[in-house]
């Protein structure tokens, strides 16, 4: 049995402001059956101010409760004041969330994202159903998300996977199994001659190596058609570059950009490289 | 409201009163090593054979050494897969079933991660194993197979009889985890044709932390643990006497029992009929007429179990629910999934299981309270459209 507080139980026992708004201006819908969360949010906005907010949820008892909490929170709040909610204040609302709960809070937030973006005529930024197999259940992160993690963002060990997902950082049960993940997809980069693999980079070795790809693979390439490449700065993972030479007044020169130089780079250095042309 | 309905007897008993009285002795006076050899240790070891004996008859077992007395069923669980499959070292191929118990099927993944094969044999839309998918899983690398008597969501009985004669044709160890047969159905290990077969005290009005485990005369397996000689050096440690005892006592009360098992269907078909008529978003989930007499699975759609067990929770009713939110594990259940249910069903089953101390007036409160529970839940679900009173799950 779950440990849950009183005003989780109050909240699930008899929540407030269940229900549809016809004519919302604002819904969020996040979670499917599937996963056995799911939560559409309505809001009614008034000059920027929610002025009613409503909930149907289906899920278990804490999942209840964060959505009815929710409605509470946001009631009177501007569409910016809204937007600071965070997961970790529908914990604090509720008085606390068993670990393997507070995924309820996060969908919580999510649903709110969602109905913000759509009072503002944006496409919900949540997916519906997240992709593959959750691993971490209090954060409610994917084994997807994880794998994406190690060839997107090369990330090699647990420690930063933590850092960047947040898997891993309630109540640590999964860790095993995101270790067990991050040497599985290692293992894959190897295979198929993947930088990823290698351990992440600092700055500095970034930096070097995006010289070093510039140097010896981009340079003699645009060379060729009479053109040159100037490296100007790097700023994380934005590369910006000058264009030289032919390349200068290439009607071309961007599609040069987009594909020639930005993929070279992406190949050798890091998938998310931008090039940026100043 | 001060009623209170336990309908969660595949989780765990209330311990017979008869039971508890036979074993407080030994947490008393009683308090001798039964490996002693003086009269005070003597006399315990005594009780505690006496009560091998009543577990033998509960199992139709022909000798009482055949009986290795254990800690929990899943450690009877391991004992026989792992203590088998570490004697025959040169087969490594085992097969289960995809609705076990967890101790099974996480003993199985871990031997796969050791390298071993195994064959998880599924189930039809009713949840019996489907026979022949076993029969042509076996080869000569089959160390072992384990597949459950009666499974704990459901409460389906597979044709372990089927299983057992064609497997001791070939000559195949066969294990059976009868921890939610034992006590419901008849069980007899020799028309069962197994060689191993799992139980435990606290499903039969037993005590908690007491197993045993069925060994036939002549299986030969290893031990996982090592130390004395206590049962023979097959699962060393001193015994938890008051456990065993009280093991021996509830199981020859088991045995007295099974006449009232017609009774306790009865309630249960009371309780089905009542929900399935009653209630028109509910589904029964399993075999109609190969379960055990005590349980009852049903899918409430377009709402979530956990949700349903809290708010019967507060009136008293205690069951227990196949949703991904249930009791700490977060993944819907395997067994319903293996039954091919679509996850809007699993995520809102519940479990009710009787027992022979379940009452009429228990069911009927329950039945009078259940239809409010499930109306109020699907007011607040969003897949239930509460004016036009049908629902719609988006695909």
């Amino acid at each position: 049995m779950w440990e849950y507080t009183d005003k989780v139980k109050e909240l699930y026992t008899n929540p407030i402001n269940v229900g549809r708004i016809e004519n919302a201006d604002g819904v969020g819908h996040v979670g499917s059956v599937v996963c056995g969360d799911a939560l559409t949010l309505y809001i009614k906005v008034d000059n920027g101010i929610i002025t009613d907010a409503k909930f149907e949820t289906f899920g278990c008892g804490s999942a209840i409760a964060s959505s009815s909490a929710l409605t509470e929170m946001i009631k009177g709040k501007t569409i910016e004041e809204a937007e600071r909610i965070t997961n970790k204040d529908i914990v604090e609302f509720l008085g606390g969330l068993p670990d393997q709960k507070i995924h309820c809070s996060v969908m919580g937030s999510e649903a709110l994202t969602n109905a913000i973006a759509d009072y503002r005529g944006e496409k919900p930024p949540i997916e519906d159903e997240p992709h593959g197999e959750i691993i971490c259940h209090c954060m409610n992160i994917t084994d997807d998300e994880i794998r994406k993690a190690v060839h997107e963002k090369g990330v090699t060990n647990i420690d930063d996977m933590m850092e960047l997902t947040g898997a891993g950082t309630v109540c640590g049960t999964c860790i095993p199994k995101i270790e067990d993940i991050i040497e599985e997809e290692k293992g894959r980069c190897a295979t198929k001659s993947c930088s990823c693999s290698d351990e992440p980079m600092t700055n500095l070795q970034k930096m070097k190596k995006v010289e070093e790809v510039i140097n010896n693979v981009i340079r003699p390439g645009l060379k060729r058609d009479g053109g040159d490449i100037e490296l100007v700065d790097i700023n994380g993972d934005e590369v910006m570059v000058r264009l030289r030479g032919a390349c200068s007044s290439c009607m071309t020169a961007q599609m040069t950009l987009d594909n020639f130089v930005q993929e070279e780079l992406r190949n050798n250095v890091s998938k998310n490289i931008t090039i940026k042309r100043v | 409201m001060d009623m209170q309905v336990y309908l969660d007897n595949n989780a765990t008993t209330m311990v017979a009163p008869e039971v508890l009285d036979a074993m407080l002795p030994f947490y008393r006076d009683m308090y001798g090593n039964a490996s002693s050899m003086h009269y005070f240790g003597g006399r315990v070891a005594k009780n505690m054979e006496n009560a091998r004996n009543q577990i033998a008859r509960l199992l139709g077992a022909e000798h009482d050494f055949e009986i290795t007395l254990t800690g929990t069923a899943t450690e009877s669980d391991n004992l026989a897969i792992r203590g088998i499959t570490s004697y025959y070292k040169e087969k490594k191929h085992v097969i289960t079933s995809a609705t076990e118990h967890p101790a099974v099927l996480n003993t199985c993944a871990q031997l796969e991660k050791e390298g071993y094969r195994v064959t998880y044999v599924p189930v039809k839309s009713d949840g019996i194993v489907d026979i022949d998918f076993l029969k042509n899983a076996v080869d000569d690398e089959t160390a072992l197979v384990s597949i459950m008597h009666a499974n704990n969501e459901t409460g389906v009985i597979n044709p372990v009889e089927e299983i057992g004669a064609f497997l001791k044709e070939r000559g195949i160890p066969f294990h059976i985890d009868g921890v939610q047969a034992a006590g419901k159905i008849p069980v007899d290990v020799n028309k069962c044709n197994c060689d191993l077969y799992s139980i435990s005290a606290h499903k039969f009005h037993g005590p908690k932390g007491v197993g045993a485990l069925y060994v036939r005369k002549g299986t030969r397996m290893r031990p996982l643990i090592f130390g004395g000689h206590q049962e023979k050096g097959r699962r060393p440690g001193t015994e938890n006497v008051p456990g065993v005892v009280g093991m021996g006592k509830a199981a020859e009360m088991a045995i007295d029992h099974l006449k009232d098992m017609p009774k306790v269907a009865a309630l249960r078909d009371k309780l089905q009929n009542g929900i399935l008529t009653g209630i028109k978003t509910s589904t029964l989930n399993g075999a109609i007429d190969k379960r055990t007499p005590n349980t009852l699975n049903v899918s409430f759609e377009f709402i979530e179990g956990e949700s349903i067990l809290l708010y019967l929770d507060r009136k008293g009713i205690f069951v227990s629910t196949g949703s991904a939110c249930s009791s700490g594990s977060l993944e819907p259940s395997h067994v319903l999934r293996a039954m091919n249910l679509p996850f809007s069903k699993i995520h809102g089953s519940v479990r009710f299981s009787l027992s022979r101390y379940t009452t009429e007036d228990e069911i009927d409160y329950t039945l009078r309270e259940l239809p409010d529970v499930i109306d109020t839940l699907l007011r607040i679900s969003p897949f239930w459209d509460n004016e036009k009173k049908t629902g719609k799950i988006p695909q």
